[in-house]
């Protein structure tokens, strides 16, 4: 069952074009990395298929309803979350207040706040501070604990591991695993290569708005992926090297 | 991928057309008391103070991004400090010309605290100050609260001369105040203005001290306005508080800024010319005259907000007064 | 409402004075008791918000920062000048309406009388300051408003719907509005170009106690009310000008030691608290 298709999509910043005629699925329960330079348009992608930028043109579904022309809160409601860039906490709000408004899709589901909370265990003594205050890695759970609280069928991730220590780093793909193993279908993207492909079971690489290359994860060598993150033609692929 | 060779420039063709057309114009005006009636001049006199009110209140928004919904508080000013300095025996039409230059006095000051506040805030902090102003000025016992005072000393010129000289000030004050503006634009200092216009931080970023160059349009905006009130107490003689400290004038402002063109030099004066002719044509009407012209702004900022030669320059990439810069390629016979 | 949708509404004070006369035309025409009228106002007004939040703020505020002031500013004038229209220059006031109300007191002492209407309104601000503040911190719809007003972007991405969040701050401030406009009106007197000087007030008063919380603006708009009454004591036209002062006094001072008065305590207090 796909559990999110994206076909044909164009997304412009102003004049600029970010994501180009870009298509995939991914199936229930998958995940699905994205990878690529900074300014590839991964972002911007994800962020289109939350509903925060629309596009200019092609066709987001989730399952198999088409949610193209729904604004962010309709998709939200639908089963889509989205951990954006930076987490983007409601800093003024405490931890728990921010975990509540994940509430607001109005979705039910195994997602509690009890869970979230099992799931994170640093959170628990830090539920009533104020979001500006935590730690890195207690923002980068809060987030996700946010988008969890929505119950989404799909979850996209934007660059967990920005601005975090890899011991933190490393604490955050642990409480990941729990999410993959429960069959949370996933997006993630992601800079450091090394675990994307640890995690993911379908990797994408953006380079310049497309999708320069979609492989399972399994097999994928390093060496094919930094060619197409850096737009490298080598004669390698042409000749059908294997890795 | 060879580089482009191109020239920086600063006149067109038809920027050269516009400026002269412009210099035709202003020599016409210039005649204008020989052939005009004394109610054309009236007139044309309002249209000069208009335009400079129009051009001052767009410096200050249109360039430095700060709308003032105040600006009466320097116009009322100037007024006031004409009729003290006639009052103490100095000429009027010098009093017109020191009361506007004193304005500066007020406002360089006034901009330390009043620049750091914000968009609505220092909106209507200046509404504030402003109504500070009038209440303040309404203490001088010269004044005697709302009732006013008036000019007398102007009627030592008889009824034609006085219009005339009138008139040849405020063409005068209007051409002069235009030009400075013009050439700030055209100067380093103008760079910097049109650049805060676009984008504050980057600007910064660049250089751009954004404080120091908003105080310069500050301190400009102000002059002019106390400029335009002291001609407007030379062809209304009176003063009284409440018509030249009242929010109306920034409301005429808004006005002739918005439908005008908001952030360009031609939009101004385009838009004085069409409050001065609605106000012409619709002025007697009365109250259903100023509903109109706050539903016009309302419309313009919602649906026009460029105004109409900001729509005009969209279209048509048309723009007459040299105060950008053009790149020319350049030919390979140019080198 | 500048909260939530970072608009300034230089309508504000006119919105209130057309509250003040809706009032008005019941009593007078109608002979309905303007305690009764805020019911009937109450909801008109919040239509009139809704359709202008649709109209003219939705567009004014996607359009950039300075188009709101403008578009408000234009507002502000057609209300007035409308006012002006339909009921010409004379001073109104809602206190003939009100029987003694208006102008009873409770005696404290026996120098000191407080005006029944006075504390009337100033029970109403606290109680309907309190129901917002409780609103806003213990209800969900209340947490929405506040994410909507810090970022409304990520409110979308939770769930929220931003439009429907900005109708329900707008229909908030509009009952505000009405009962700004029947306090004016019991208290004191309006005309049709009264909106102007309450806007200004509001403004100070809320620039005064800090515009970033609900009692700041109850705690500035006392502090306004103290300088205009010193004010008045010293000069018949004291009142004004010793307001638009303390407007000054507050506002410089608060420009010299970045920060509100109440940030200020709060933080020391967060700071004080074990990590």
């Amino acid at each position: 069952m796909t559990a999110l298709a994206v076909e044909h999509l164009d997304v412009r910043h102003g004049q600029l074009q970010a994501v180009r005629d870009v298509s995939f699925t991914v199936g229930s329960g998958e995940t699905l990395a994205l990878v690529g330079a900074n300014g590839a348009g991964k972002t911007t992608l994800l962020r289109a298929i939350a509903g925060a930028h629309l596009p200019a043109g092609g066709r987001v579904f989730i399952g198999d309803e088409d949610v193209t022309a729904l604004p962010a809160n309709r998709r939200a409601a639908l089963g889509i979350a989205l951990v954006p860039e930076g987490r983007r906490l409601f800093v003024e709000m405490t931890v728990e207040e921010n975990l509540l408004l994940g509430r607001m899709t109005g979705r039910r589901g195994e997602w509690t706040l009890e869970r979230v909370l099992a799931t994170f265990p640093n959170l628990k003594p830090r539920l009533k501070s104020r979001a500006g205050t935590l730690s890195g890695g207690e923002q980068q759970a809060t987030a996700i604990g946010r988008a969890l609280m929505g119950n989404p069928q799909v979850l996209l991730l934007d660059e967990l591991s920005l601005g975090l220590s890899p011991l933190v780093v490393d604490r955050v793909y642990e409480s990941l695993a729990t999410l993959m193993r429960s069959g949370t279908t996933m997006v993630l993207v992601e800079q450091d290569l090394g675990r994307a492909l640890s995690v993911a079971d379908t990797v994408g690489c953006m380079l310049e708005g497309r999708i320069v290359l979609e492989s399972a994860a399994a097999g994928l060598s390093r060496e094919r992926i930094t060619e197409a993150y850096f737009g490298l033609r080598t004669g390698r692929e042409l000749q059908g090297a294997v890795p | 991928m060879s580089a482009m060779a191109v020239s920086v420039e600063r006149w067109t063709t038809r920027s050269r057309v516009a400026v002269g057309v412009v210099v035709v114009v202003l020599i016409v005006l210039a005649f204008g008391p020989l052939f005009l009636t004394a109610g054309q001049a009236d007139r044309l006199t309002a249209l000069f103070v208009y335009v400079i009110l129009a051009a001052m209140w767009n410096a200050l928004a249109g360039f430095g991004g700060l709308i003032s919904v105040g600006q009466q508080a320097f116009f009322g000013l100037g007024a006031y400090f004409a009729v003290r300095l006639a009052d103490a025996g100095i000429d009027p039409f010098l009093s017109l010309i020191v009361a506007g230059l004193a304005v500066a006095i007020v406002a360089v000051p006034l901009s330390y605290p009043m620049l750091r506040l914000r968009g609505g805030e220092f909106a209507i902090g200046m509404w504030v100050v402003a109504e500070l102003t009038h209440l303040l000025v309404n203490l001088d016992t010269l004044v005697r609260g709302e009732t006013g005072t008036s000019l007398i000393s102007l009627n030592a010129y008889d009824a034609p001369a006085r219009r005339a000289y009138i008139y040849w000030l405020a063409l005068a004050v209007m051409i002069v105040l235009l030009g400075v503006l013009f050439a700030l634009l055209r100067s380093r200092t103008g760079a910097a203005i049109q650049a805060l216009r676009d984008d504050e931080v980057a600007a910064a970023s660049l250089g751009v001290r954004v404080v120091g160059t908003k105080r310069i349009l500050f301190t400009l905006a102000a002059v002019g306005a106390g400029l335009a009130g002291a001609l407007w107490l030379a062809t209304a003689i009176t003063f009284q508080p409440k018509t030249f400290f009242g929010v109306q004038w920034t409301a005429y402002m808004v006005f002739m800024v918005l439908v005008g063109g908001i952030g360009t030099f031609e939009g101004a004066i385009l838009g004085a010319v069409i409050f001065f002719l609605l106000e012409t044509w619709f002025g007697a009407t009365g109250v259903w005259y100023l509903i109109g012209l706050g539903a016009a702004a309302v419309l313009f900022s919602l649906l026009l907000p460029r105004g109409l030669w900001g729509a005009v320059e969209d279209r048509w990439s048309l723009r007459l007064l040299p105060v950008g810069y053009q790149l020319k390629p350049r030919t390979p016979s140019e080198g | 409402m500048f909260q939530v949708m970072r608009i300034i509404n230089l309508a504000h004070g006119s919105l209130a004075v057309l509250a003040a006369f809706a009032l008005f035309v019941l009593a007078d025409r109608y002979g309905i008791s303007p305690f009764l009228g805020i019911l009937i106002v109450l909801p008109i007004m919040a239509v009139v918000g809704w359709i202008l939040q649709v109209v003219v703020l939705e567009r004014a505020s996607r359009a950039g920062r300075l188009v709101p002031i403008l578009a408000t500013f234009g507002l502000a004038i057609v209300i007035d000048n409308f006012l002006f229209q339909q009921f010409g220059a004379d001073t109104r006031s809602l206190a003939p309406y009100i029987g003694d109300l208006s102008y009873d007191s409770w005696q404290i002492t026996d120098d000191i009388s407080v005006g029944k209407i006075a504390v009337l309104t100033l029970v109403t601000a606290v109680v309907v300051l309190g129901a917002i503040q409780i609103f806003l911190s213990f209800t969900q719809l209340g947490r929405a408003v506040r994410a909507t007003a810090e970022d409304p972007d990520t409110a979308g991405l939770v769930g929220i719907d931003a439009r429907k969040i900005n109708a329900l701050a707008t229909a908030i401030a509009m009952a505000s509005v009405t009962l700004a406009g029947a306090a004016l009106g019991m208290r004191a007197t309006f005309d049709a170009y009264a909106g102007g000087t309450q806007l200004l007030f509001a403004f100070e008063a809320a620039v005064i106690g800090g515009a970033g919380s609900v009692w700041g603006t109850l705690f500035g708009g006392i502090i306004l009310a103290l300088g205009q009454s010193i004010g008045a004591t010293i000069a018949p036209q004291g009142f004004l000008i010793g307001g638009h002062v303390a407007f000054f006094l507050v506002l410089f001072a608060r420009l010299a030691i970045p920060g509100s008065i109440f940030r200020v305590f709060i933080a020391s207090v967060l700071r004080s608290r074990p990590a």
